[in-house]
């Protein structure tokens, strides 16, 4: 199994490891909800580094991102990154990425379970034309810190500067001697940054963001994977291998934002077809009654007919409630429908909900 | 440290605690901590028969559900009435305020042939 720059650091704080996307990754430190809360009122520094980090370079490289991803690449700025999906010709979802413009080269990040997969479909894509691929993610440290206190603490008290760069906009710099990209970007539905660093100084890093002898600030905590999960969760934001896979395309999963039809990319055609159609289910919001937790797989029914499928769902910290990701079909899927789910033999009712479940107040 | 040596134990981590033919079932600390955050606990009623080496219940964690296993044969004179409102006492009192449910035991006897706390603790351990 793969480890990251950090995992002794993970291994100090006594965090519990499991095996993610082939690498030994921390799940939890002190406790999923505490994690979870800590990140919705304070700050949390999650080590995302088990992400895809591809980089390319060339005079063809946006062409080849413009053919691959979903999103009109093209139409990003330099110092600005967006969300996109990666389609087969079928329109369906091979991964979703984060896509950044830098002065001189493009930087992918994709999901680590899919890394493989991902960097021999563009190699595929990538013959014909003049650009070059780097894989990076061995050589480089990615973390998430992530909550309300974090924007704060990182224009007042630490020495890196940020400037005044939006969401999704991110910045270069060196310390030290080592170059880093801080973006402003991440994965909890708060407001945060996710910062990409060279694997030597990774560790260094975590353990200066996260001592905790700072007495005139917030101190940053360290959170696992499994606050990470329920945080997006809330948040509404899908995850591959759960809302998002080959059988889905971007349009049923409500991410049509982050596809651009006037262009042309793999999958194109298809996800045409779909869109004049409209899909036929729908990634759905539901709040379930009682505290029971909907797995994926869960059936969704109306009345006695079945009409959807779980992807997702936790009880929410933040909302004291049961929540669950659903693909339903698409004429039962507005907020306020009455479904049922079947959780061990068990009926339990189920309203369609508007994702996401979570908004910060700013 | 050891488990409680007061009770005998499964090999799935649930305790069993004999007071006269009454024996109350919980799981461990080990186990509650592998589940991490409890949400959620589902128990048979009072009245409810159960068979030893049966799922009595299921319990519900942020990361998964699992069966619970009764040791013994019986009928379920109470379940935790705290559990419905607080499940987390599984976390934080596995081996007391935790307790799931009571089982008045046909024969109280066979409680012996569960492990013994240093047999679990053997296991944990291994």
């Amino acid at each position: 199994m793969l480890k990251t720059a950090l995992y002794e650091a993970h291994k100090r704080l006594g965090a519990r490891l499991i095996d993610f996307g082939g690498w030994e990754m921390p799940v939890m430190y002190r406790g999923i909800n505490d994690e979870h809360t800590y990140t919705r009122t304070a700050s949390s520094i999650f080590d995302v580094s088990h992400m895809g980090r591809l980089i390319f370079t060339g005079p063809d490289a946006e062409a080849l991102l413009q053919h691959v991803c979903t999103r009109n690449v093209g139409k990003l700025k330099v110092g600005r990154c967006g969300y996109s999906h990666v389609c087969n010709e079928r329109g369906g979802i091979l991964d979703d990425v984060i896509v950044s413009r830098y002065e001189d080269r493009w930087l992918m990040v994709c999901n680590a379970g899919n890394r493989s997969k991902i960097v021999a479909h563009l190699q595929q894509h990538m013959q014909g034309r003049n650009v070059k691929m780097e894989d990076t993610t061995e050589k480089t440290v990615m973390v998430a810190i992530q909550g309300p206190a974090t924007m704060d603490l990182f224009t007042k008290h630490l020495p890196i500067k940020i400037g005044d760069m939006g969401r999704y906009g991110f910045v270069t710099g060196s310390y030290m001697g080592q170059k880093y990209s801080v973006f402003r970007s991440g994965y909890t539905g708060e407001d945060g940054l996710e910062v990409v660093l060279s694997a030597g100084t990774g560790a260094m890093v975590w353990d200066y963001l996260t001592q905790d002898g700072a007495k005139d600030r917030v101190v940053i905590k360290p959170a696992g994977l499994g606050a990470r999960d329920t945080l997006r969760l809330e948040a509404g934001m899908p995850l591959y291998g759960h809302e998002l896979s080959e059988d889905v395309d971007p349009l049923s999963a409500g991410c049509g934002w982050c596809v651009d039809l006037e262009k042309d990319f793999l999958g194109a055609g298809a996800l045409r077809a779909i869109a004049s159609e409209g899909p036929k289910r729908k990634m759905t919001g539901l709040t379930l009654e009682g505290k029971r937790i909907a797995r994926q797989g869960t059936r969704v029914f109306s009345g006695d007919s079945e009409v959807g499928v779980v992807t997702s769902g936790t009880l929410s910290p933040t909302l004291g409630k049961s929540i669950a990701m659903a693909y339903v079909d698409s004429a039962l899927s507005k907020e306020g429908q009455d479904l049922a789910l079947e959780i061990k033999e068990e009926r339990v009712a189920a309203t369609v909900t508007a994702l996401p479940f979570y908004k910060r107040q700013t | 440290m050891g488990v409680p040596t007061d009770r005998r134990y499964l090999k799935s981590h649930e305790w069993h605690k004999l007071d006269g033919d009454i024996c109350t079932i919980g799981i461990t600390k080990f186990a509650a901590d592998e589940l991490t955050d409890i949400t959620y606990v589902s128990l048979p009623k009072a009245g409810k028969e159960l068979t030893a080496g049966k799922p009595l219940g299921e319990i519900e964690s942020v990361k998964a559900t699992s069966d619970l296993y009764s040791g013994v044969s019986g009928v379920v004179t109470e379940a935790n009435p705290k559990l419905g409102d607080s499940p987390e006492l599984v976390n934080s009192d596995s081996f007391g305020e935790g307790w799931l449910i009571k089982v008045k035991l046909a024969d109280v006897k066979q409680i012996e042939t569960l492990m013994t706390a240093q047999q679990y603790d053997a296991q944990i351990a291994g």
